[in-house]
């Protein structure tokens, strides 16, 4: 039990050892084994305010190749062990962050909007369970592997959301996780290049984040991606997207991660909001509900038939998650859409108004407002 | 490491149980224990529990025994059994815990090896 901390502790002399020699001697030429995980995290925080960003991210791309399979397996042992489906959700995102991507636990309550406290008490508590509970250190085996690796794309997927859903105004202030997330996942793709599903996870992070530059307004104001300027759009990382997603593809197991990144690719190649090919979108949502038939994906589909079969036939499949999705702001700004296009006007208004008491995001209320203001 | 698996059910879940036809219950014992008899070599110790209309309490009060009709918790889930298994490591007590036949809910607790002489004989 105690080669966790012993990983851990690893982890965190390659931080001190980057902290110490980076400043002075600058990206080494043959980049030792601790450039992985946290000293790489960290050198491209430094690399970021570099010039030569592109060149260095280069290098390190191309040194993290370089793992060997003793020192691979390793990481990968970390992150099952961190995204154990017995430790809680919050214990295993801070776990991943603080022993995988060598987060402290100050940046991870920065991150997360809490108090180092609560953090420090959620880490000691995780690793409390895994030595008492018997959590085991290694790589699930065979007949548990696809449903470990469900577990930890989950903890990743979810890091990313926290992370990319934070307000403009926020972001100043909180770490980006939305980055450290997509690096968690780059490297598990350079550790199981054999999972489609990690490469659809990756594939899809990298699409968003290709818009980040375009999501927020000159006011810090939310701009949905249909009114966004696309050629603010990152064009090498789409491009980057689509090539995982060849890869993915290639290995012929879809799943829910693949055909969320092709739905955003599908969007990212369109030239205009109008422009997208629907059907293809559409079909995407069809396939997806196969896997997965949650009632956001099901309104997600509706507004995909909007633009194929109109928006009265849209309206139905919307109101048909009423059941489920009568809480869920999204469903109400939807409807107001909709029934705005046809000339449904109270309604509509009405619509609106409850969507906006239904969410306490500050970007997303003040784009509810603007379209309640511009329907008096 | 050794676990104890709890089997849990709801009590609708456990009258349920109690007013199956006996065929179907003999089929469920059966499940039952084709997983006694497959995982034998880890089992330690096991049984199922009458139900808790037959459980008595001892409570302390004020250190003064006090004896009472029914269970000490009034939860909606009740054990209907258990299980000690010896198993390597959390992994393998979860495979056990998750191919258990009847359903309901199974809690997966590290039991607590004491160093010296054993707690029982």
């Amino acid at each position: 039990m105690g080669n966790f901390d012993l990983a851990e502790e690893l982890v965190q002399e390659a931080v001190l050892e980057a902290i110490e020699h980076w400043p002075k001697t600058g990206i080494p030429d043959r980049p030792g084994a601790w450039l992985f995980t946290t000293a790489r995290r960290k050198a491209i925080d430094q690399a970021r305010r570099d010039v030569r960003y592109q060149a260095k991210l280069v290098l390190l791309e191309g040194a993290a190749l370089n793992l060997d399979s003793a020192e691979g397996d390793d990481r990968l042992r970390l992150i099952f062990t961190c995204c154990h489906p017995a430790l809680s959700r919050e214990a295993q995102l801070a776990l991943t962050l603080r022993a995988v991507a060598g987060l402290t636990t100050s940046e991870i309550a920065r991150a997360f909007i809490t108090s180092e406290a609560t953090v420090a008490q959620r880490i000691v508590r995780a690793k409390r369970k895994i030595v008492d509970a018997g959590i085991p250190y290694r790589i699930p085996q065979d007949a548990d592997l696809a449903e470990r690796l469900q577990e930890v794309l989950a903890v990743l997927y979810l890091m990313f959301n926290e992370g990319y859903l934070a307000t403009a105004g926020e972001a100043a202030t909180r770490r980006d996780l939305a980055e450290d997330a997509a690096w968690l996942a780059g490297l598990l793709v350079r550790l199981m290049p054999g999972e489609p599903e990690a490469l659809g996870l990756l594939a899809l992070m990298r699409l968003h984040l290709a818009r980040t530059e375009a999501r927020f307004g000159a006011d810090g104001e939310l701009v949905l991606l249909q009114h966004q300027d696309r050629s603010r759009w990152d064009r090498d990382r789409i491009a980057s997207a689509s090539a995982l997603l060849d890869r993915a593809a290639g290995l012929r197991r879809p799943g829910p991660y693949q055909l969320q990144a092709a739905i955003a690719a599908t969007h990212a190649e369109a030239s205009s909001w109008e422009e997208t090919d629907w059907n293809e979108v559409l079909a995407l949502y069809e396939a997806l509900i196969r896997i997965t038939p949650s009632p956001v994906v099901r309104l997600n589909r509706a507004i995909a038939r909007r633009h194929v079969a109109g928006a009265g036939a849209a309206l139905a499949e919307v109101d048909a998650t009423a059941p489920e999705l009568a809480s869920y702001y999204l469903f109400h700004a939807t409807r107001a859409e909709l029934l705005r296009e046809l000339g449904r006007a109270p309604e509509a208004r009405e619509a609106l108004e409850r969507a906006l008491a239904l969410t306490q995001n500050p970007a997303e209320r003040a784009l509810l407002e603007r379209r309640l203001a511009s329907q008096e | 490491m050794k676990y104890m698996l709890m089997f849990t059910a709801t009590k609708d879940g456990q009258r349920q149980w109690e007013s199956l036809p006996e065929e179907k219950r003999s089929a469920e014992y059966a499940r039952i224990g084709e997983w006694f008899g497959r995982n034998g070599p880890k089992i330690v110790d096991g049984y199922e529990l009458q139900s808790d209309q037959a459980a008595t309490t001892v409570r302390f009060d004020s250190g003064k025994p006090v004896v009472t009709d029914g269970p000490f918790l009034e939860a909606k889930e009740t054990i209907a059994g258990y299980a000690i298994v010896d198993v390597a490591d959390l992994d393998e007590a979860l495979v056990l815990a998750k191919t258990w036949p009847t359903g309901g809910t199974v809690e997966v607790r590290p039991v607590i090896e004491r160093q010296g002489p054993p707690a029982r004989g």
